[in-house]
């Protein structure tokens, strides 16, 4: 067998490779440093200078003998030439004698400057020509944002199947197309920036951010074997958590970028999304309890954004939430809030109002004062003290609020989006610990001295769900007495509640109960209003329930609250069922909905639906091995209120441009299919004709006989005759 | 559309899972053997049954008639072929090999039978074409085939001859489907990539120029048995089964079902063990027909288009007869297909 290979081994130029690889002689030198700015003295001084230089290093604790220095000497002049070679015995201690000593001040004229004999020489070789470096050229960063641009005002959602990642389009039918599609996109799973600029995909290397129409990489993160991620609620930052604590190994390179040597054994980082600098990396907190039962999962975000993007927390369970300040990532006022049993916390987030008024530099600048961040949590009960909820202002650290809480198993805190109310869910337990009942203790954060109002529940609460910018929330609770031991094949029968404020006596009233479902899972559309009710994780059961909450009153909205029957509003537009459903989400303009099951929990018909709002089937897609399925978020609207009124107002304006559009699309679309069903058709009857002949040619050559094969047999008719015998009648007759 | 309505259901013939089920040419006659290693033949107009076949000591895997409807061929587990005379039941001939028969198909012109053995105890997987003499009772049949192979690489599952003497098609486990000369045992043209599992059915059409596939893979494609290119995918949730052509309408029924040792959870969804219909040529579903409990091992329609049988995994062989509004509709307007 012949070797082709060695030919064209012959045939190509590998210096260019010969030369990027080749390996660096030792060539003994490295141990002998360059000692530059010795005094110049004659033979007679030899002996003192070097004992006083010997000194003067070993002083700095590179050690060095009188006989280690060579000094080279100026024949006509019989003096010294102003520098001296020392010898260390070894590279390492040649180097940080290099650099100890240089720029040493030896006496007041002189200065010592030190090289290392292995460089002089490097230095020597160097190209003495300045070469201009290359300005690159400017190029024009895509708009990040240009999806929104879109005509049709799509939404966009992306799909993780197998390996392929994909991107979709999804409007009208004849809208939805792929965006971009590639394989091996992310090795984990996908996802967005919580304003949907910014695609996020994860390696082993750590985490890239894609973006712009055409999906070029935006930056990259280094965070090897990164797991899980989270953005700052601004897309300013990015925190990475992998389970493997980081390792420095020696050739990474250096940088902001990177990881150095300190941050060595943490598991968290946190990035600078626009710079991709590495601002600070943290361990990983765990509850510090003996009881291996009590050990808890780590809570994910670790590091708990405030809404503005300025400050960043971490509590350490039991002890302390420490605050840091961005950009720089310092501990705000050098300390921690020392909170005796911390279990958790959570800021209050900016409302739309509160966003608006912060963008507002002039009214800010005239003394209206700022508002601060607010930061909720509690303490679990302790001795004689009993469980406690506060709230607290930041960074002025005030306490606004405590509430005591007595029998306190668990408590959970739930701010409505806007950040007009705080729901503490408080698991209680009765005297005996034997049953668990719940409380709602709600706060109104926008009312003066924050009035608390309780809601008292006899069963478990297992879900509890804010409308989005409304004044609503859900609750599913349960009496089933399987709750608590999940077994397989089991589903858990709960009651949905709807609770709303009711203005006149400004509490929260209950609006309806939805007795003995199966539903555990609440999802409000994001522009509220709607809710989807749908039962997750059940082997047996995966109904969705779409509901409306103003159904009879159209213009709740617009202020004109119309005076009505409490409740009456609230009908069900649908209902519906994909089978095995994991997963639950609105698309950001709360018009559709989006079901999948994902292989990540099972394997039975996975694959995604989106229906709309009323629970209309519009696409259903079964497909192995899929995996993920998120919409696009969108970031606020730009227009003003006002803006947004007017729109509303002169909706029905708008809309018969949009039902034009449709009319011709829907011709147009029905138009396409028919040619493309035509083609189709075309194709095979082509396609058959050519067959028919081939197998004609092929019979003839072999000599057989082309019988037409069509022997029409004749269908036999089979008539069959019934007698029956119904009555039989003797009759004597006699004449 | 309503497709069919079912008119019968040959209960009490088989008491284990069909493997395959078979019309004759005229198709008044429905052939059905399953793993209670019996062969039922049933009038298939109104499920009455004529007659069994009895002799075989295992599961029979396969069986297929020819097309004077005078003997019929069968595979068993045993490590048998046999040969029946179909208006008697009377066991002609036997051919013993030394591993299971999964697979036998007549030749167009009766006068050849290709049979697959399975690869296993040691013994290779051989593909196997006898010569039957069809004078006298059918008794004087050598015992020696005429040509033999063993395919190389991965296991066949399916055979078939196509229109062109000695060219026999082949389904394997990888997914392959190949094209074989059996005189000398070389692969004349193959498609590694025809299916990505198990081939579990190969149907092919009336003038064996195109046959269908079904695979665990999920999916039945067309293909064209001169060159092995797929010309239609028809993609369903669950793996499938069987395949089968519908003469005279452009339709392809597939049949299959999560198998049962592969069903986690008992959520008996109808859905799953439903016979599918799709549009061959423009590839979309166009109805499904409810009825086993079972997956669906094997489909079958009536040589005249008028009918069509399925098997199950439940032992129930169900024949439907198409109602009036599935001759008379035209879901997607006037086009009109070549069969």
């Amino acid at each position: 067998m012949a070797f082709p290979n060695d030919t064209i081994d012959d045939e190509l130029d590998f210096s260019d490779i010969e030369a990027k690889y080749r390996v660096e002689f030792d060539d003994g030198f490295d141990n002998v440093i360059v000692v530059d700015g010795v005094p110049i003295i004659d033979k007679s001084k030899l002996d003192k200078l070097l004992a006083k230089i010997s000194k003067e290093f070993s002083r700095r604790g590179a050690v060095i003998k009188p006989d280690d220095i060579f000094v080279p000497w100026d024949d006509h002049s019989g003096k010294t030439k102003g520098f001296v070679f020392i010898d260390l015995g070894n590279a390492d201690a040649a180097a940080f004698a290099a650099s100890a000593m240089h720029g040493h001040p030896f006496d007041s004229k002189h200065t010592f400057h030190i090289n290392r004999f292995s460089e002089i020489e490097r230095y020597e070789n160097m190209d003495e020509t300045y070469v201009e470096p290359k300005v690159e050229d400017y190029r024009p960063k895509e708009h990040l944002r240009a999806w929104l641009a879109d005509p049709h005002g799509r939404d966009q959602y992306v799909t993780y199947r197998g390996d392929d990642v994909e991107i979709h389009w999804h409007g009208k039918p004849s809208q939805c197309e792929v965006a971009y599609a590639k394989k091996n996109w992310t090795e984990l799973y996908a996802s967005w920036s919580p304003l949907g600029t910014f695609f996020a995909t994860l390696f082993r290397q750590g985490v890239r951010l894609w973006g712009g129409p055409s999906w070029e990489p935006q930056h990259r993160f280094a965070h090897p074997l990164v797991k899980l991620i989270d953005f700052s609620p601004c897309e300013n930052y990015l925190v990475t958590w992998s389970h493997d604590p980081i390792t420095v190994p020696a050739n990474l390179p250096q940088g902001p970028e990177f990881f150095s040597p300190e941050d060595e054994g943490n598991n968290i980082a946190v990035w600078d999304i626009k710079s991709g600098h590495l601002l600070r990396t943290f361990p990983t907190t765990t509850y510090e309890t003996d009881d291996p039962a009590l050990k808890k999962q780590m809570q994910w975000p670790a590091l708990k954004w405030s809404s503005d993007d300025k400050f960043v927390a971490r509590a350490t369970p039991g002890q302390q939430i420490s605050v840091y300040e961005l950009p720089s990532m310092g501990l705000h006022d050098k300390k921690s809030l020392k909170i005796e049993g911390v279990v958790d916390f959570e800021w209050c987030p900016l409302g739309d109002k509160d966003k608006e008024d912060a963008e507002k530099p002039a009214e800010a600048g005239k003394g209206a004062k700022k508002k601060e961040n607010m930061l909720a949590y509690w303490t679990p009960e302790v001795a004689n003290q009993p469980a406690r909820v506060t709230l607290i202002s930041f960074p002025s650290r005030t306490v606004l609020r405590q509430k005591n809480l007595f029998n306190v198993t668990e408590c959970k805190l739930h701010w409505q989006n806007q950040g007009d109310f705080l729901c503490v869910k408080v698991d209680r337990h009765t005297k005996t610990k034997k049953s668990i009942f719940c409380n709602l203790e709600i706060f109104r954060v926008r009312e003066k001295d924050f009035p608390v109002e309780v809601v008292e529940l006899k069963d478990p609460v297992t879900d509890f769900s804010w409308e989005p910018k409304g004044e609503r929330f859900a609750i599913v609770s349960s009496n089933d007495p399987n709750l608590g031991s999940p077994a397989p094949g089991i589903t858990i029968k709960t009651d949905i509640s709807f609770y709303q404020l009711d203005r006149a006596k400004n509490d929260f009233k209950l609006l309806r109960t939805l007795a003995s479902r199966t539903s555990n899972t609440i999802r409000w559309s994001p522009r509220g209003r709607h809710v989807v009710l749908a039962t997750v994780g059940s082997s047996t059961k995966s109904e969705l329930e779409f509901w409306d909450l103003d159904f009879t009153s159209e213009e709740r909205r617009e202020g004109q609250n119309v005076k009505e029957e409490w409740g009456s509003g609230i009908q069900q537009l649908g209902s519906a069922d994909h089978y095995g459903v994991t997963d639950v989400e609105w698309d950001p303009s709360g018009r559709y909905l989006a079901t999948s099951a994902s292989a990540w929990r099972h394997t039975l018909e996975n694959g995604y639906a989106i229906w709309d709002f009323r629970g209309q089937e519009l696409e259903k897609h079964i497909l192995d091995r899929f995996k993920q399925f998120i919409w696009r978020p969108r970031p606020r609207s730009l227009l003003t209120k006002e803006q947004q009124r007017l729109i509303r107002k002169n909706l029905r304006e708008y809309s018969r441009a949009f039902d034009e559009e449709d009319a011709a699309e829907e011709s147009n679309v029905s138009a396409e299919l028919v040619a493309h069903r035509k083609r189709l058709v075309d194709e095979w009857n082509a396609w058959r004709a050519r067959c028919k002949r081939d197998i004609a040619e092929e019979k003839r050559s072999r000599g057989q006989k082309l019988n037409g094969e069509h022997h029409e047999e004749e269908k036999e008719e089979i008539e069959e005759w019934i007698d029956e015998v119904i009555e039989q009648i003797e009759e004597e007759v006699v004449e | 559309m309503r497709l069919a309505s079912v008119d019968m259901v040959g209960g009490v013939g088989h008491e284990r899972s069909l493997t395959q089920i078979k019309f004759n040419a005229e198709g008044d006659l429905l052939f059905s053997c399953s793993k209670d290693h019996i062969i039922n033949v049933w009038f298939s107009h109104n499920g009455e049954r004529l007659g069994t076949y009895e002799g075989h000591n295992g599961t029979v895997w396969t069986i297929d008639v020819d097309s004077q409807s005078r003997f019929l061929v069968s595979g068993s587990a045993d490590n048998e072929l046999r040969l029946w005379n179909v208006s008697d039941g009377k066991c002609l001939f036997v051919w013993e090999f030394p591993t299971a028969v999964k697979r036998v198909a007549f030749s167009d012109d009766d006068e050849r039978v290709v049979c697959i053995t399975e690869q296993r105890m040691g013994y290779q997987g051989a593909i196997r074409v006898f010569n039957l003499n069809r004078d006298g009772d059918g008794t004087n049949q050598s015992q020696e085939p005429e040509h033999m192979f063993h395919p190389i690489g991965s296991k066949a599952t399916v055979c078939a001859f196509t229109y062109t003497p000695n060219l026999v098609l082949t389904g394997h486990e990888s997914g392959k489907v190949a094209l074989f000369d059996v005189v000398s045992g070389t692969e004349v043209l193959n498609n590694e990539r025809a299916h990505m599992d198990i081939v579990t059915d190969l149907q092919l059409s009336p003038d064996r120029s195109y046959f269908v596939t079904s695979s665990k893979d999920k999916t039945a494609r067309i293909h064209d048995t001169k060159t092995l290119r797929v010309l239609k995918t028809f993609t369903t949730e669950t793996p499938l089964n069987s395949a089968a052509l519908a003469p005279n309408k452009p339709y392809v029924l597939v049949g299959g079902g999560q198998e049962a040792m592969q069903v986690t959870t008992t959520s008996l969804r109808q859905g799953k063990f439903e016979t599918r219909f799709w549009h061959k040529v423009l590839e979309e579903e166009v109805g499904r027909v409810k009825g086993h409990f079972g997956p669906i091992n094997t489909i079958a329609v009536h040589p005249a288009g008028t009918s069509y049988a399925s098997g199950g995994e439940d032992g129930f062989v169900r024949v439907h007869h198409f109602e009036e509004s599935y001759f008379k509709a035209k879901p997607y307007g006037d086009l009109e297909i070549e069969d």
